[in-house]
Formats: C-alpha cells, sequence, structure tokens
C-alpha cells in the first residue's frame, strides 16, 4: 500500500506539476456557432475544423449515403469557383483540404501556412466550399458511380462485410445500424435533389462546431469563424436522433468468404460519450483490449497462443451509445478455438474484474503518457473538435488524468456488468468455417 | 495572388537555418551514431534505434526472417523477461512498436521526456541480450503468419504489389517480400533467427535517433552510459546487387477474388543512394549528378499532388475511365527504385481502356512537358510540407533514421530540398523520355474473381453461442 501511495504521488506531479494544458478560448459567433480556439505561434500554421451535426446517422433510411455524398461533394465546386480551381487554389499556396465522416459529424479541415497571402485565399475557398457548395448535377453523376462502385468492392471484402452485418444486427433500425456511406441499392435512389436538401436541413450555422488551433490572434479567430459560418443555412434544428435498444438477445452470424482468415467481431450497444461510467469503461477497455500488447485480450489471444496478429476492443462513444466492439482474424480453421479463448477472456473480466495491479498499472499508463496526446497542433485541434461537438467541459483536459485516477476496480467491474452481458452479445464471423464448431 | 512566392522563399531560407541548428550528432567509440532533434514544445521524448538492415539482406529460402526478428526482440533478455519490456515502457506512460522494411529495422518508444533513461537501458539490453528461445519462436512465427493472411494473402491489392515485385526484379533481393513468403516462414528456425541477430545487431550497424524535449549533451552522455559498454563487431559484408538490364516489357495478371480490376505499371527508375554511390560522391558535392531523382519527385507530383493534378484531372475528371487513378516515386531507398502509374477502370471501362489512358499521360508528358504553373505549384506544396512537418516530432525524428540508414545522411535533407526548389520543366520532360520506356516497364493486372458461394448468411440462434 505505501509503494501504491508513493507511485500515485509521482503520477500526480507527472499529470499536475509539470504539464500545462493549452488554454482554451470559447465564444459564440454571431452566426451562432460553437467557436474553440488555442493560440500558438510556435509553427508559422494554422489548422481549422469545422464539425457539423450532418453525419450518416441523419440519413433517411430510403436513402442511405445521402449525408456522406453530401459531404464527400462539398469541395467539388461552389459558388464562382469549379472544383479544379478549389485544388489548384489551395494547392498553389502550399494548403491542405480535408476532412472527415462518422455517423454523428461532418467535419471539413484546413492545415494552411499563417502568412498573410495564404491564409487569406485558403480561407476564402474554404468559406466557399463549406457554405455556397453548387452540387452540380454533372459533378454529382460522376461521383455517384464512383461511389457505387467502391461499395461494391467493400462488399467483397471480408472486414467490410463483417463491419456491416455487425452494426446492422447491433442497432436494427437505429441509424446507428446503417452502413456510413449507405449500401449500393439506397446510393442508387439519391438524386442531386437530395443532396442539396440535406445540405440544406443539416449544414446549419447554430449547430456548427469551429475548431481552430495555431499562428493567429484571437481578433483573427473570431474573424475566421464568422467567415466560415456566416452563410451557413438558418433552417430549424435536425429532429434529435431516436434512442438506441440496449438490450439485444444473444446472436451468431456466419458468413460464408473465401479468405483465408475469418474475420471476427463480438459486441454490445456500448456507451454514449455524455455516459457517466465514461472513464470507468474507458480505463476498463484500456486493460481488456484497448491498451495495446499489455492488454489481456492481446495476452491471451496473441502472447500465449499465437492465434491473432490483431485483437482489441474499443468503446464508440457518440451522441448515442456507439458500438463496444471486441475483433480479430485468425486462420478459419482454428476461428471457433480463438472465439473460445476471446469469450472465456471477456467472461472472467465481467465476472471479476480487473486486479488492482493492473489498474494500477493501466492508470499509469494512461496519466503517464497524457503529454502524447496534446503535444501537436493537430491532436490539439482535435480533441477542441470533440470537447465543441460532444458539450464536454472547457476543462477535460485539465480534469482529464483527475478522471482517470479517481476510477477503481469496484467501479470498473460495476460498470462492466451493467454495459456488457457476455451471454447476451452479439458475433458476426465472415470466412467462418460453416458447421458450429466448438 | 502574387504575393505568395516570396513569402515560400522567405520561409524556406528560415527552414533550412533551423534544421540545421537543432539537429546535432555524436558516434560512440562503438560506432554507434547518436543523433538528437531538439523540439521543446511539449514536454515528450521519441526513442527510435535504426538497424541498417531489412529484407533486402535475407537470402533465398530464408525470406521474412528481419521482420520476424523483429517480433523476437519483445520475447525478452535474462533481466527484462518476455513481455516485460512493453509493461515497462507501458508503465512509464509509454507507447512504442517497431517497423521493418526492405532496407531497415526501426524500433520506437514515445514517453514523458522524464523516462529517457529507462527506454535506452531496455533497448541497450536488448541490443545485447535477447534470449531467443524455441518455445517463443514457435508461438510468435504463428502470429507473423496471422500477419502474413491479414496484410497480404487477403487483400488483393497487395497480392498484386507481391506478384509483381517478383516479376520487376530478376535478381535483387526486393523480388521477395518483406514480410516473407509463407513457405519460408513454415520452415524458419530459431536458429535463423539467432544467426540473424547475432550478424546485424551491433552498435556500429545502428543509428540512435532522439527527439524532443532534450538537450543534446545530456543524450550523448546518457546513450554513453547504456550503449557506450557495447562492444563493436565486424559487419558480413554485402552483396552488391546490381539488377541486370530489363530489356523488354514484361506483363502479368493477379487473379484474385474482388469486384474492381486494377492496372499498375511500373518503370526502373534511379534512387539516391545508388546515384551518389556510383558517382562516389556525397551529396554535398555532386552538384547537379543527381538532378533525375530531384526530376522524378517533381514528375510525380504533377501527376498526382494534389486533386487536380493530371492523373485525377484527366483520367477520373474529364474522361471518366478511371475510378481512381495515381502515381509514385520514391528516391529514398537503399536499392533500385520504381516509377509507377496505376488506375482502377470506372464502370463499364476496362483495363486496357486505363492502360491506354495511361500511356496518353506519358505521351503529352513527353511531348509537350509541364508547364511552369504545374512546376511551381509543386515545389510550394514541399516548402509548405516542410512547415507542417515541425508539428510531427515523430516524423521528423524517422525521416533522420530513415535518411541514415539507407546511406545518405541526415544533413542530406535541406539540400534534398534545396535541389528540388531547382529542378526546370526541361528536366522534368528530358526524365519523363528517359524514365518512362517501355523496354523497363513492368504492366500488372488484377482480374477480380467472384467470391465462391456468395455470401450467404446463416443465422445461428442463442442456443449455440458458447
Amino acid at each position: 500500500m505505501y509503494i501504491k501511495l508513493w507511485l500515485l504521488a509521482v503520477l500526480c506531479g507527472v499529470a499536475n506539476g509539470t504539464l500545462a494544458t493549452p488554454i482554451i478560448q470559447h465564444w459564440q459567433s454571431p452566426s451562432g456557432a460553437k467557436v474553440l480556439f488555442v493560440e500558438n505561434h510556435d509553427i508559422p500554421m494554422l489548422d481549422v475544423a469545422l464539425s457539423i451535426q450532418a453525419g450518416s446517422s441523419f440519413d433517411n433510411s430510403e436513402k442511405k449515403g445521402v449525408a456522406g455524398l453530401t459531404h464527400h461533394l462539398l469541395d467539388l465546386g461552389a459558388d464562382g469557383i469549379n472544383e479544379d480551381e478549389i485544388a489548384r487554389g489551395m494547392a498553389d499556396i502550399g494548403a491542405q483540404l480535408g476532412g472527415s465522416f462518422d455517423q454523428d459529424r461532418a467535419s471539413i479541415t484546413l492545415r494552411t501556412l499563417s502568412s498573410k497571402a495564404e491564409l487569406e485565399k485558403s480561407l476564402e475557398i474554404m468559406a466557399l466550399v463549406v457554405q455556397s457548395p453548387t452540387f452540380a448535377e454533372k459533378i454529382f453523376s460522376r461521383e455517384k458511380v464512383r461511389v457505387i462502385a467502391a461499395l461494391k468492392e467493400a462488399e467483397t471484402k471480408p472486414e467490410s462485410i463483417a463491419e456491416k452485418e455487425f452494426h446492422q444486427a447491433l442497432f436494427g433500425k437505429h441509424p446507428y445500424g446503417s452502413p456510413e456511406s449507405g449500401d449500393v441499392e439506397s446510393v442508387e435512389k439519391i438524386s442531386a435533389t437530395d443532396i442539396q436538401k440535406f445540405y440544406r436541413d443539416h449544414y446549419l450555422a447554430k449547430e456548427a462546431v469551429v475548431a481552430i488551433m495555431g499562428d493567429i490572434t484571437r481578433a483573427k479567430a473570431e474573424e475566421i469563424a464568422q467567415q466560415l459560418t456566416g452563410k451557413l443555412p438558418l433552417s430549424e434544428s435536425p429532429v434529435a436522433l431516436p434512442m438506441v435498444t440496449m438490450h439485444i438477445t444473444s446472436n451468431e452470424k456466419r458468413i460464408a468468404h473465401p479468405a483465408s482468415q475469418s474475420h471476427i467481431l463480438i459486441g454490445v450497444p456500448g456507451m454514449a460519450r455524455n455516459d457517466p461510467d465514461y472513464f470507468p469503461l474507458y480505463v476498463g477497455n484500456h486493460i481488456l483490449g484497448g491498451g495495446g500488447f499489455t492488454s489481456r485480450l492481446m495476452k491471451e489471444v496473441r502472447e500465449k497462443r499465437g492465434l491473432a496478429y490483431n485483437v482489441y476492443s474499443y468503446f464508440m462513444p457518440l451522441k448515442q451509445p456507439g458500438a463496444f466492439q471486441i475483433g480479430l482474424q485468425t486462420k478459419k480453421e482454428q476461428a471457433d478455438g480463438a472465439l473460445k479463448v476471446v469469450r472465456d477472456t471477456l467472461a472472467e473480466f465481467i465476472a471479476k474484474g480487473p486486479s488492482e495491479s493492473e489498474l494500477m498499472a493501466s492508470k499509469q499508463n494512461i496519466i503517464g503518457g497524457f503529454p502524447l496526446r496534446i503535444d501537436s497542433n493537430k491532436k490539439i485541434l482535435d480533441y477542441l473538435s470533440i470537447i465543441g461537438f460532444y458539450e464536454l467541459p472547457l476543462s477535460y483536459l485539465d480534469d482529464f488524468t483527475r478522471n482517470i485516477d479517481k476510477v477503481t476496480v469496484a467501479e470498473i467491474r460495476d460498470a462492466f456488468k451493467r454495459h456488457v452481458n457476455p451471454k447476451e452479445m452479439l458475433t458476426v464471423v465472415v470466412g467462418a468455417p460453416l458447421e458450429e464448431g466448438k | 495572388m502574387k504575393g505568395y512566392l516570396i513569402n515560400i522563399v522567405l520561409l524556406l531560407g528560415i527552414l533550412q537555418v533551423n534544421a540545421q541548428a537543432e539537429v546535432f550528432e555524436h558516434t560512440l567509440k562503438n560506432g554507434l551514431k547518436v543523433i538528437v532533434k531538439e523540439d521543446h514544445r511539449a514536454p515528450v521524448v521519441i526513442q527510435q534505434i535504426w538497424y541498417k538492415v531489412g529484407s533486402m539482406d535475407e537470402r533465398t529460402g530464408v525470406t521474412g526472417i528481419a521482420h520476424v526478428l523483429e517480433h523476437m526482440m519483445f520475447k525478452g533478455t535474462d533481466k527484462v523477461p518476455a513481455g516485460e519490456f512493453s509493461k515497462r515502457i507501458a508503465a512509464a506512460g509509454g507507447r512504442e512498436n517497431a517497423f521493418t522494411s526492405y532496407d531497415y529495422t526501426a524500433y520506437f518508444q514515445q514517453l514523458h521526456k522524464s523516462k529517457l533513461a529507462l527506454a535506452m537501458e531496455l533497448e541497450a539490453d536488448r541490443m545485447q541480450n535477447l534470449k531467443l528461445t524455441e518455445k517463443n519462436f514457435s508461438k510468435e512465427i504463428k502470429v507473423v503468419m496471422e500477419e502474413r493472411r491479414l496484410r497480404t494473402d487477403d487483400e488483393p491489392h497487395s497480392v498484386l504489389q507481391e506478384k509483381m515485385m517478383s516479376v520487376i526484379y530478376q535478381q535483387h533481393p526486393y523480388q521477395h517480400p518483406i514480410i516473407g513468403w509463407m513457405s519460408d516462414l513454415e520452415s524458419l528456425t530459431v536458429g535463423d533467427a539467432r544467426v540473424w541477430y547475432n550478424r546485424w545487431y551491433v552498435p556500429n550497424n545502428a543509428t540512435l535517433v532522439i527527439g524532443g524535449d532534450v538537450k543534446a549533451a545530456e543524450v550523448f552522455a546518457m546513450a554513453e552510459r547504456y550503449y557506450g559498454g557495447i562492444a563493436k563487431r565486424a559487419l558480413t559484408v554485402r552483396h552488391n546487387f546490381i539488377e541486370p538490364k530489363q530489356t523488354g516489357i514484361k506483363h502479368l495478371v493477379v487473379k484474385a477474388p474482388a469486384e474492381l480490376p486494377h492496372l499498375v505499371m511500373s518503370y526502373h527508375a534511379p534512387a539516391l543512394s545508388k546515384t551518389l554511390q556510383e558517382n562516389k560522391i556525397s551529396i554535398e558535392d555532386s552538384g547537379n549528378q543527381d538532378w533525375k531523382v530531384y526530376a522524378l519527385q517533381i514528375l510525380a507530383g504533377v501527376l498526382d499532388g494534389n486533386e487536380s493534378a493530371r492523373l485525377n484531372k484527366s483520367l477520373v475528371r474529364d474522361q471518366q475511365i478511371a475510378s481512381a487513378a495515381g502515381a509514385g516515386y520514391d528516391a529514398t531507398s537503399r536499392g533500385p527504385s520504381l516509377f509507377t502509374l496505376e488506375a482502377t477502370p470506372s464502370t463499364g471501362k476496362t483495363v486496357n481502356d486505363v492502360e491506354v489512358a495511361l500511356r496518353n499521360e506519358i505521351k503529352k508528358l513527353i511531348k509537350d512537358g509541364i508547364s511552369h504553373d504545374e512546376l511551381k505549384r509543386v515545389k510550394v506544396q514541399v516548402v509548405a510540407d516542410e512547415v507542417y512537418k515541425r508539428d510531427s516530432l515523430f516524423y521528423q525524428v524517422m525521416q533522420i533514421g530513415q535518411m541514415e540508414s539507407i546511406g545518405i545522411g541526415h544533413r542530406a535533407i535541406p539540400v534534398m530540398l534545396q535541389k528540388l526548389q531547382a529542378v526546370t520543366a526541361e528536366q522534368v520532360q528530358k526524365i519523363a523520355e528517359e524514365i518512362l520506356q517501355d523496354d523497363s516497364l513492368t504492366i500488372a493486372v488484377l482480374d477480380p474473381q467472384p467470391l465462391t458461394g456468395k455470401p450467404k448468411h446463416q443465422s445461428i440462434g442463442a442456443a449455440h453461442v458458447h
């Protein structure tokens, strides 16, 4: 016990003594958009991320894929500037336009040099892309064909087939059950008008979150946030998501595939980003299958038995509970054996929870490694977006290590018991030996 | 938009001063070269150790051993039992991993700056005291086989790439996959791993690169303390492979379960280290003798540097012959290099259509060259990337390690940048004409096959589960 207390004291020293978390400035733009800004002049560059509540969960069930296609088409033509002028305009000044897309969120990112000419030009283009996209029929038709081709290709890949089946079976009719880019059948039905309507209904100024990180002043950041959101649509906020049905009945799906390995996914609906159990589940999962080489699943499946190269578990924290997912790939012939090892490991973990020493080791890793989470502009920008989009406290980073440190073995055991019942889980095996083995 | 070139030129000047000022090097008596990249933005440190040995140093029958040894390096020493390395790094708040390429094998840890001594102690220990046991080897080789199945055997594009390399190279070991052929993995023994470890894991075959919130002088002293006592050993002489000149076009077709066909065209191309070796010069003294590699880098950027670069604009956007198209060239390898073009036909088009379209782009390049706008655009991107690079300590440390391991040295990094900026449009046209010739071309085609027994769903009720 003496040793434990001493170690914790050292850890706190690391967490609170020597590490300054970035100072986050926060305001609402006249447009209604929420802005988070960290001023930093170490590198003459600027990162901006605009996050919109326009992920795949806002798709209409008849036309899955509209949200993804809308996001994809943004930088392929805007008022007075065509797709080539957008790409060349950015390239000419060394700026990079990017983005990401998931169930909740559509985001558009910019990385640019902060020197005046480059900054002005890149923001001018980004402002057009996010606020005046044209979704021209010609471009739309071309990209729709490409998206369908990519979806058909994905349908041949064991990992994509497994993910699609898994989410469908896990979330049923809830929008989280739909594939992020839709499927071939639903995308076929989409028209350019659907895209325009989706944009008008969902790319809303008052729902937008602007994260800004880098080499500008507060005054300039205020100007940029307004420049990027002042002309976004003003429609009503979209209807809230339906609730995820948390309970599932035990179910196992096996799908034939010629691959040499079986792709195995096991899971349940997990936790939302604002779940009060967030930290116990996060730390518990770190011990179970999130902590890399030292996690239990890694030890049991890979280190002890050589059954897989890759085995993991994670919670996908979304607005509503996203998936809790365990995954691995293993030679077909040993799939059932590997599945048993995973299930035994999980059952044991749920029944008994982690040991004190495992919890200690995990805390040491997460708390000691905290500086690595905020050691670049890019990483800080991502935190700003998450904090803004999921309405986490502005002190999230300051409180992070303390929240990790507070977690106890009992809390983990209790939280896991309430969220993951090993007897009521979904299993998807793609590339399975079809006879049910044991 | 007149102002930007001036800014970029000024930036380039600043960059070079910075790049020189922040990197320090010192070689220990045992031959271990230590390089420190100071970066005080965050209280973190990265240790990377680079062994100048990769799959290109393997021989037929033992392919994959370089990568297998990388896995075995986590399996313990007398002082630090199996699994303990990762445990101690994790307990120190660290992240760690390793990677193997054709040219080198590298190991890294990222930690709070106060933990560098621990990382050094552990890394130095496994450089000299690795315990290779039959039991650990037989388990780990299975993990590597699973890795091969995951990354190659069940990935049609990787299979295409693997088979293509074995057709492109007749003699050079780049013809063998880094991860090794499956039949070799099945016959490798712990003895092979021991031979490999004893032969190559010596301080005089390694470069230690440390980056982060540290002081170079302190790092050198610490490196001396932990690594200084490891004895140097004579290195096996490496065979200098001279790939026989290709004397005619080569074709291959690979069938695999997939939906979309794919076409890859690879031409033999010069690499920087070979060019310098052949002329027995350093990069600083090479004048313009190495111009070809920079011209090829620009060429790759003109074809595929942004969304409206030639291939995407012409094949994907305007002609709509391809659903994706790209080009690539890597100047920084120990062995020979390739210039590659590739494309996926769009629905209703064939690999022949995309081949014709790619060839038309080549003809246009050779006939009309590139515009000054295109040239300028690629150069500006290169300079901007140098600024963005400063946001990733890991990448900066990685680039230093890589340049050292391929035998050019990290001081070449700013020199290469300058030489890139000096490339002319005429040089790009000239190199296109010289390199993009059928006699040194290999064309590989992925011929997609239906999944036998199309996805059949079989739901098994709750009673069967576990």
